[in-house]
C-alpha cells in the first residue's frame, strides 16, 4: 500500500537519503537547511549510522568524503554561504571521484543575504563554484514529493558515476509542507566495487565505461587518493600526456549517460509558440501561469529542467524555433544556457531578486507582454 | 637501514621529492618503525595528510593513503574514523597546514577527543612554497614574508591541543628519531586524540635564511636545545621532548557507539 504522509521538503530529503541507504552525515547549522541535519542527528544512530556536527562547512565536506572512501553513503546539507565554503572540498571530491550528495537549500544572497527568504541564485555556483574544469550534476526539486525522489536519485547518480551530486533546493521547497506518497519500490544503486585481487586493482582506470570501480578503505586494496592530478594508480603526476588523459576522462565521463542523468518535465510543448523555462519553486508559479494563459487561448508551454547541470540541451533543442521565457529567482543565471542554444534574441526573461516568490500572475503578465 | 621497513613503502614512487638535508625522511622512517613495532595490519592503517612538504609522505607509503586539501587532513580523518572506528588512522601535517589554515580543525579534533594519531611535522616554515613565515616560525626569525624578522610570536601547538581537550601530547625531533618512534607508539596506544610534534629541519627554506650553514647544524641545534622532563631549560630557544601530557577522557567513537547501543536497547 502506498503510504501518503504530510512532510516538509527538508524532512523529505532526510527520508529520501535514509531510503537510499545513507549512513553518514556531517554538517554545520545554517538556515534554511538545518532541519535536514536535525532529522539525521535523530535517525542515523538508530540504524547504526553516524551523524557528526563539524566545526564548519569545510570540515563537513571533508568528513563526508572521508566516510565515503570507507564505503559508506554520505550526505551534507547547507545553504548559500555554507555552499561557498564547501566548494574547496567539493572540487576535491570531483577530482578524486568520491560519491557523495550535497544539498543546498538556496536563500537570498550575495553574502549573508536573506537567510529566511528563497532564491535561485546559486545556479552558477553549483556549476562553476569550485576552481578548474570539472563535471557536476545538479538536480532541482519542485515539490516535496520530488525532494524525496530526487534525493534517492542523487545518491544513485553519485554512486553510479563516482561524482558529488548537488540537490539544489530553495527555501520555499525546503520549508513547504505537502503530501508525499512514498513509492512502494525504489531503485537503489550502489557503487561498482572492484572484484579483482588487490594487486590487480587500478583505482583510476581509463576503462570503457569511464567510471572506474571503487574499493573501500580498509579492505585490502591499499591505494592512494590525491587532489593532485594523478595517473591511473592514483599517484601524482605532472606528465602532460597522463594529465590530458585524466582530464579527458574526468570532464567527459558523464557523456555516455546523459539520457539517464538529464531529467525534464514538459507541458503543452507541441503547439507552443512560447516556451516558459523554469525550475525549482519558480516552476510551480510558471506552471500555474502557463495554465492560466492556456485558459485564455494563448499557445504557451512549460519546459522544466529537473536536472539543471549538465543542462538538458538536446531535450530542449527538440523544441527549436519558438520564443523562450526563462523565469528564475535570480538576476539571470540559467538563462545564459538557453541564450547559448537559441541566441539571445529568441530569449526573454522574468527575474525577481527581492526574496519574494514570482507569482503565477506575474508569469501570465510577462507571457502576454512577450507574445 | 631501509630494508627493515621497505615493505611499508610503495618503492616504485621513490625517490621522494624532499630536498637534501630535509628532516621529513628521517621522521617518516621513525613513524614507520613505530607501525612496524606495533605490528599493525597494513590493510587497516590509514594515512591522511594535508598539503605541504610533509603531506607528501602518504603517497610513498603502502597503506590506505589520502592526500587531502590544505589544512583539512583532520576533518577528512574524522570522517574516516567516525564511519569506521576499527581502522587505525594516522594524520601527518605540517606546521602551517595544522596550525594556520587547519588550526580550527585541530582545536575541534582535540575537543572531540576522537581516536586519531596526529603528527605535526614542525619545520618552522612553509617549505613547499619557498619559505614563508608560519604560525610556528620563532619570533624575529626570517622567512620570505618576514624579510626583516618575524614580528609575530609563535604558539605552542601542544599547549593549544591540550587546552582544547587532546588526551596525549608529546614532542621529539628528527635528531631524536628513536624517541619519536616510541612516542608515536604511545600516541597510537592512547585511546583518544593524540598529537606528536616532530621538530624537523628545512635547510633550504629556513636554515639558510637563519644562520644555519648546514643541515647538520640544524640537527645539532635540535640536540642542544632539547631537554627532558626533570631538566631545566637553559634558554629561550630550549624545548622539552618526550611525553608532555597524558590524561583520560571519553573518546568520541566509543561514546557514539554507546549511544547506538543505548538507542537499540530503547533506553
Amino acid at each position: 500500500m502506498n503510504k501518503a504522509r504530510l512532510m516538509q521538503g527538508n524532512e523529505a530529503v532526510a527520508e529520501g537519503a535514509l531510503a537510499a541507504g545513507v549512513l553518514f552525515y556531517a554538517g554545520y547549522p545554517i538556515t534554511p537547511s538545518t532541519e535536514i541535519a536535525e532529522k539525521m542527528a535523530e535517525r542515523l544512530p538508530l540504524i547504526g549510522g553516524t551523524f557528526i556536527q563539524m566545526e564548519d562547512e569545510i570540515g563537513s565536506m571533508a568528513a563526508i568524503i572521508g566516510a565515503s572512501l570507507t564505503g559508506v553513503k554520505s550526505l551534507t546539507a547547507t545553504s548559500g554561504p555554507g555552499f561557498s565554503l564547501k566548494q574547496e572540498n567539493l572540487g576535491y571530491a570531483i577530482a578524486t571521484e568520491v560519491p557523495c550528495v550535497v544539498v543546498n537549500v538556496q536563500r537570498g544572497g550575495p553574502s549573508t543575504g536573506l537567510p529566511t527568504s528563497p532564491a535561485q541564485a546559486d545556479v552558477m555556483q553549483a556549476r562553476w563554484g569550485t576552481h578548474g574544469d570539472h563535471p557536476i550534476i545538479a538536480l532541482t526539486p519542485s515539490s516535496v514529493q520530488e525532494c524525496y525522489e530526487l534525493t534517492v536519485k542523487a545518491f544513485n547518480m553519485a554512486e553510479e558515476f563516482r561524482i558529488p551530486v548537488i540537490l539544489l533546493m530553495d527555501e520555499v521547497i525546503g520549508h513547504l509542507r505537502e503530501k508525499v506518497v512514498l513509492p512502494e519500490e525504489l531503485t537503489i544503486v550502489d557503487r561498482k566495487r572492484s572484484t579483482l585481487p588487490p594487486g590487480d586493482y587500478i583505482p583510476y582506470e581509463n576503462n570503457e565505461s569511464m567510471i572506474p570501480a571503487m574499493a573501500n578503505f580498509g579492505e585490502g586494496y591499499r591505494y592512494h587518493v590525491t587532489g593532485l592530478t594523478h595517473n591511473e594508480k592514483g599517484l601524482p603526476t605532472g606528465n602532460p600526456e597522463v594529465t590530458k588523459k585524466f582530464m579527458q576522462r574526468l570532464t567527459q565521463k558523464l557523456n555516455p549517460y546523459l539520457d539517464r542523468i538529464q531529467l525534464v518535465e514538459e507541458l503543452y510543448l507541441d503547439d507552443a509558440e512560447l516556451i516558459v523555462i523554469a525550475y525549482g519553486c519558480t516552476a510551480r508559479s510558471a506552471m500555474e501561469g502557463v495554465h492560466m494563459a492556456r485558459n485564455l487561448g494563448i499557445k504557451v508551454g512549460l519546459f522544466r529542467p529537473i536536472t539543471i547541470w549538465p543542462f538538458p540541451q538536446e531535450q530542449l533543442e527538440k523544441h527549436a524555433d519558438r520564443k523562450y521565457l526563462v523565469v528564475e529567482m535570480n538576476n539571470g543565471q540559467l538563462v545564459g544556457e538557453i541564450e547559448r542554444i537559441f541566441g539571445y534574441k529568441a530569449v526573454e526573461r522574468l527575474n525577481r531578486i527581492d526574496g519574494e516568490l514570482i507569482t503565477p500572475k506575474e508569469v501570465l503578465d510577462r507571457i502576454r507582454e512577450v507574445l | 637501514m631501509f630494508n627493515d621497513i621497505a615493505q611499508y613503502f610503495r618503492t616504485e614512487t621513490l625517490p621522494h621529492i624532499w630536498c637534501p638535508g630535509c628532516g621529513i625522511g628521517t621522521i617518516t622512517a621513525a613513524i614507520i618503525r613505530a607501525i612496524k613495532t606495533l605490528q599493525l595490519d597494513q590493510n587497516k592503517v590509514i594515512f591522511v595528510s594535508g598539503i605541504g612538504c610533509s603531506s607528501r609522505m602518504p603517497g610513498y607509503l603502502d597503506f590506505n593513503t589520502i592526500h587531502t586539501t590544505h589544512g583539512r587532513a583532520l576533518p577528512f580523518a574524522t570522517g574516516i574514523k567516525a564511519a569506521r572506528p576499527e581502522l587505525d588512522v594516522f594524520v601527518v601535517m605540517g606546521d602551517g597546514d595544522s596550525t594556520a589554515i587547519g588550526g580550527n580543525h585541530l582545536i575541534h579534533a582535540a575537543r572531540r577527543n576522537i581516536d586519531l594519531t596526529a603528527i605535526v611535522i614542525n619545520n618552522s616554515i612553509y617549505g613547499m612554497t619557498g619559505g614563508q613565515t608560519s604560525p610556528l616560525t620563532p619570533h624575529e626569525k626570517r622567512g620570505t614574508t618576514s624579510p626583516f624578522g618575524n614580528l609575530e610570536r609563535p604558539f605552542q601547538v601542544l599547549e593549544v591541543a591540550k587546552a582544547a581537550g587532546a588526551t596525549y601530547g608529546a614532542r621529539a625531533t628528527a635528531y631524536h628519531n628513536q624517541l619519536l618512534t616510541k612516542l608515536v607508539m604511545d600516541a597510537y596506544n592512547n585511546s583518544g586524540f593524540s598529537i606528536v610534534e616532530a621538530i624537523s629541519q628545512c635547510p633550504v627554506s629556513y636554515g639558510r635564511r637563519n644562520k644555519f650553514k648546514t643541515p647538520a647544524d640544524m640537527l645539532l641545534w635540535q640536540k642542544e636545545h632539547a631537554f627532558k622532563a626533570g631538566q631545566q631549560p637553559g634558554g629561550e630557544e630550549d624545548f622539552q621532548i618526550g611525553e608532555i601530557f597524558k590524561r583520560q577522557a571519553p573518546e568520541y567513537t566509543h561514546e557514539y557507539e554507546r549511544l547506538r547501543q543505548r538507542l537499540r536497547e530503547g533506553r
